[in-house]
């Protein structure tokens, strides 16, 4: 499995503190990526000049030599045991936290073969595991995943397809009916819906209410629906892979409380109750 | 504040009263006293050598109750104060006698100044300096100690904690709630009368000391006695008929406590006050004195009352918020010296315990201790210091309400483990019962509460031991020869040589300590018998000895090892980087310390970033640091000290790891030289990058029931602790180090922005308490040095 980063000690990623598997690849490229480096499959490489002394270690012995972590390449191969091993490392704050393992991404389901065999792995072993998604897969790969995960967290950015595809490179016809179908299974895993809020982008009242609206209309709730505030984290790691973050200049701002708080009512008015961050 | 307080029965924070006296404790500035000084001083003219010194100490004692300046605040219902006034601090010159010079810099440095007149500078120098000229506790130990301790005390190596305080580390049980000391002076007149002289050598001996605690008894009835006095006659006087109620139930009261054990909450708590006052006005003991359980030794007053009616939850926690600004009144005794680095701090460590479990090893939660955690947070002084106490049976309730505190970012409440603290105290040889009615005090320091005079004699400085190890016995900064020639390292042709090494020269500098250690003790008995104290302490006046003659019931001496994690990282790059991969050769390594890095960047940088340091549950370094630990247990663990205990380690350095690191060169793990060494057991400085459980994990490898307390640090962001859901996960994580064996653990919940800030506008952040190293501190009162070295601590960006 190609991972770009292994956090562990994660606390906003799902119940309970987890260790968390940033799976390489992404089919979509959502303008505010905060994880851009996880987008190509292609190891990437991360240079953070501030750190840099000119030494020139990695020409002469590999990145690996650069002696302050100026240079690093995001985008490693983990054997199944690596990742059984450290994540074993994190069982005790686990069990004692009610957390688990999340996979995301990029896009986990990107790599159905690879996330279903961690996946198994880890529930033999009986770890609580969380798949962070944004469902643009075909529906039989959703499934097959889905038998092998205890909670999905699906990303949910807009309801119209134009936009949606003018921010992320994807429309979102194949995410909304995946969602459905997914509630509407009588055995599921349990389905938190996260909602990144960017003003300019996706907070405006009429998309708010149609995403408040779609959500309860879905077969079956989620058991959770999050606001996650947009933050710029992103650019400082285009700056680091030497990319331009949200180059065609699109307004995205942080939302104010005021603005929190109207979004958590247009959802509270559907009956949806919501919790403001991960 | 920056967050709501959620507390189920919040009664809306400090009322006008409670407001008022803050106010006034945190702006009045602190001043010397020279009071005290004056009436020993007259005293000890007078008398000295003409009767036993336990006799001339109470004597003192009573001396100074009978004499000292009376206050009584407006306002105040809990009365009583070391000083004639609020944050008013005496000097205690039988210990160690301020120079002129010493006062003057008192009076004027910046940080933390102790104000006093030139008028009383110059009557300290006529009336009080001459006298003591060779007479101090400080002269006795420095005229005793060989040219080999004394060089290895200049350098570093190790501190002296006898030679500016007296032996301390003082909490109490809950006994003085249940007797009196008119009970105590029935029980001392009965050991009188049972005394054998013909069969027990020591009878005259112990006649005196009983004697003199039976002085000791009078001498604080008197004390409480005059503010009866006062209070009455400041009721006359008043036109405030509430005030005047008041001023009567406060002379009622102090006219029952301490003579009588006390009927309601408010004696309870004026009965310890007093406890209190009179150990710190007697000696100045290490970390002042502690009244223990608080919320246990207060529950069955506060339930009794509310039951009958006579009392509120408003009025006890008023009662109580009032009792806790009296700790804040008083300041620490300024040391003398060039030691004001060791710990330069106003806070005086009392370190007040809640929570925990029972004498039974039961849930010991109540109302109490939400209270005082609600106190804590209203009031957030400097003092006194608070510590929750976690084992297995404490509810989830209270760990949440502590984080609530503790994600306010005033450094407290730190967290302790009775599940492991308890096995350290067994293992020391405590029953079951007094160990479980132990738990920790000063900084981390675990003690059988009311049973034991475990004692602090200073500081080593474990990397400062690896630097003349590295240097073949000689030390690099003060070119001395200070250690054994333990051989060239370049020469070592394994890492196990260079242990070996570093092992003879670690036993060579404990020995050295050890060696002294005694006849310190020695002087204590002989000189500063502290027979007030003595009453309150299991079982002094059973065998007739003082506190400082081995009447406790437990009694062990202590030597506290720092600088773990800079010795692990230190060990572990010299292993990997010169045994293991001979990446670099010992010789470029040590011309790259001796340079501090000059030159040296690149490899520095590589040693920083791609060496197994300690606290990332990395086996190998890990394994290193149990390695180091288990030997510092052994060299210094179960030697008898002259009290009829043993001596043992423990793990904390207070701000002492600052000091150690000034006197260091550079270290090979790409440290800079003078800059701190690691603190308590924490990682060095930025060396986890692991997150915390990877922390907790690798001191978790230690086996802490060995030591007498181990420190660990952990800051925290406060911005990732907003919901209750993050602060139950830091609940988890503390759950998960103490399964693990751990006994202490604190955070500092700030970010380096507010730090940075703070030091650039100081003004801004007049209230910013930070957790230094088992203790909490202003900022603005830390030296550069000190901000500087809080901010480096690993920022942990997970929360």
């Amino acid at each position: 499995m190609r991972l770009f980063d292994v956090k562990r000690f994660a606390i906003h990623d799902g119940p309970g503190i987890r260790t968390t598997l940033f799976m390489k690849g992404c089919p979509l490229h959502c303008v505010w990526c905060h994880n851009p480096e996880g987008i190509s499959y292609e190891p990437t490489r991360l240079f953070t000049a501030s750190k840099c002394i000119h030494c020139g270690a990695h020409e002469t012995e590999g990145v690996d030599a650069c002696p302050t972590l100026a240079l690093q390449v995001a985008g490693k191969d983990w054997t199944l045991e690596e990742i059984l091993k450290t994540v074993e490392k994190e069982r005790l704050v686990m069990e004692e936290s009610g957390g688990g393992v999340t996979l995301c991404g990029g896009e986990p389901l990107m790599h159905p073969e690879a996330l279903v065999e961690v996946l198994e792995a880890l529930g033999k072993k009986g770890f609580h595991r969380t798949v962070d998604t944004t469902l643009y897969a075909s529906w039989e790969t959703v499934e097959h995943v889905m038998a092998h995960a205890e909670l999905f967290m699906v990303d949910l950015k807009h309801m119209d397809s134009a936009q949606h595809e003018k921010y992320t490179g994807v429309g979102n016809e194949l995410i909304l009916e995946n969602i459905q179908r997914f509630s509407a299974m009588k055995q599921r895993p349990q389905l938190w819906i996260r909602i990144p809020l960017i003003a300019g982008v996706n907070n405006d009242e009429e998309n708010l209410k149609k995403t408040a609206a779609f959500i309860s209309s879905l077969p079956s709730l989620p058991e959770q629906v999050n606001l996650l505030p947009y933050h710029d984290v992103g650019k400082a790691k285009h700056t680091r892979m030497g990319t331009k973050y949200n180059p065609k200049g699109y307004e995205m701002s942080v939302p104010t409380e005021e603005q929190l708080a109207q979004a958590q009512e247009i959802f509270s008015r559907h009956g949806i109750s919501t919790i403001i961050g991960g | 504040m920056k967050y709501p307080l959620t507390y189920p029965n919040n009664d809306g924070g400090m009322n006008e009263r409670i407001k008022r006296l803050r106010k006034q404790s945190i702006e009045t500035p602190t001043t010397l006293t020279i009071e005290r000084a004056l009436i020993e001083t007259a005293f000890y003219k007078e008398n000295y050598g003409k009767m036993p010194n336990c006799i001339l100490r109470a004597r003192n004692f009573y001396e100074i109750c009978k004499k000292k300046t009376i206050y009584i605040g407006e306002d105040e219902l809990i009365v009583g104060e070391r000083g004639p006034k609020p944050k008013a601090v005496p000097t205690f010159p039988e210990l160690t006698c301020h120079t002129v010079e010493d006062l003057h810099t008192l009076n004027t440095r910046e940080l933390q100044p102790y104000f006093i007149s030139e008028e009383d500078i110059a009557t300290y120098e006529r009336e009080v300096i001459p006298y003591w000229q060779g007479r101090t506790q400080r002269e006795r130990i420095f005229s005793h100690v060989s040219k080999e301790w004394e060089e290895a005390y200049h350098a570093g190596v190790f501190t002296e904690f006898m030679e500016q305080r007296a032996g301390g580390h003082t909490a109490m049980d809950g006994k003085m709630y249940q007797r009196g000391l008119l009970d105590c002076k029935k029980r001392i007149a009965e050991r009188i009368a049972s005394l054998d002289y013909i069969n027990d050598p020591l009878a005259t001996d112990k006649q005196q000391e009983l004697e003199a605690m039976d002085i000791s008894c009078d001498a604080a009835i008197l004390f409480a006695e005059r503010h009866a006095e006062l209070a009455e006659k400041m009721a006359a006087e008043t036109k405030d008929e509430k005030r005047r109620m008041e001023l009567q139930k406060i002379a009622d009261v102090c006219r029952w406590v301490p003579a009588h054990a006390p009927r309601n909450i408010q004696e309870a708590i004026q009965m310890y006050w007093f406890v209190h006052l009179g150990t710190v006005t007697e000696l100045n003991g290490w970390d002042c004195m502690n009244p223990g359980h608080i919320d246990q030794h207060l529950w069955p007053f506060y339930k009794k009352g509310i039951e009958d009616g006579t009392l509120t939850r408003e009025k006890a926690k008023e009662l109580i918020s009032c009792f806790w600004i009296k700790f804040n009144n008083q300041p620490a005794p300024p040391k003398v010296g060039v030691t004001a680095l060791e710990s330069g701090t106003y806070n005086d460590f009392t370190n007040i315990n809640i929570g925990g479990i029972d004498r039974y090893g039961r849930n010991a939660v109540n109302e109490i201790s939400y209270m005082i955690l609600e106190v804590q947070e209203e009031l957030h002084e400097l003092q006194p210091g608070l510590s929750v106490h976690i084992a297995k049976v404490t509810p989830d309730d209270f760990i949440l309400a502590a984080t609530k505190v503790i994600r306010q970012g005033h450094g407290y409440p730190s967290v302790f483990n009775p599940d492991t603290y308890t096995k350290e105290l067994m293992r020391q040889g405590k029953s079951r019962e007094d160990a479980n009615e132990g738990g920790c005090s000063g900084c981390i320091e675990v003690g059988a509460f009311g049973k034991e005079a475990y004692i602090l004699t200073g500081y080593l400085n474990t990397p400062k031991i690896l630097e003349i190890t590295l240097n073949n016995g000689l030390d690099p900064v003060s070119g001395k020869k200070l250690g054994l020639e333990t051989g060239d390292p370049r020469t070592f042709t394994s890492y196990e040589q260079l242990y070996e090494a570093y092992h003879k020269q670690m036993l060579y500098f404990v020995n050295m300590k050890l060696s002294v250690n005694n006849y310190i003790e020695r002087m204590f008995s002989l000189y500063a018998p502290a027979t007030f104290l003595s009453l309150f302490i299991d079982d002094c006046i059973e065998k007739g000895q003082d506190y400082y003659s081995g009447g406790a019931r437990y009694n062990t001496t202590y030597i506290q090892c720092t600088g773990l994690g800079t010795t692990t990282d230190c060990l572990s790059t010299i292993k990997m980087h010169v045994f293991d991969t001979g990446r670099y050769t010992m010789d470029e390594l040590l011309k790259a310390v001796a340079a501090n890095w000059e030159g040296e960047e690149k490899m520095r940088q590589y040693i920083i970033n791609h060496t197994p340091f300690f606290g990332n549950d990395n086996d190998e370094a890990d394994a290193i640091a149990v390695k180091v630990y288990d030997d510092l247990v052994d060299a210094i663990e179960g030697h008898p000290n002259t009290r009829g205990g043993k001596t043992q380690l423990n793990m904390l350095s207070t701000t002492c790891h600052n000091y150690f690191g000034s006197v260091c060169g550079a270290s090979v793990n790409g440290r800079m030289a003078h800059f701190a060494i690691s603190d308590g057991t924490s990682p060095a400085h930025g060396a986890d990058t692991q997150g915390p459980t990877s922390v907790v994990k690798s001191l978790g490898k230690l086996d802490q029931t060995k030591s007498g307390g181990t420190l660990l640090n952990v800051r925290f962001v406060p911005e990732m602790m907003k919901s209750e859901e993050d602060l139950r996960k830091l609940g988890s994580l503390i759950r998960t180090y103490f399964n693990l064996g751990g006994h202490h653990i604190q955070f500092n919940v700030v970010d380096t922005e507010t730090l940075h800030d703070a030091q650039k506008h100081p003004e801004r952040y007049r209230d910013l308490l930070v957790r230094v190293a088992g203790y909490s501190d202003y900022f603005n009162d830390m030296t550069p040095q000190l901000q500087n070295e809080i901010i480096a601590r690993t920022e942990n960006e997970a929360f």
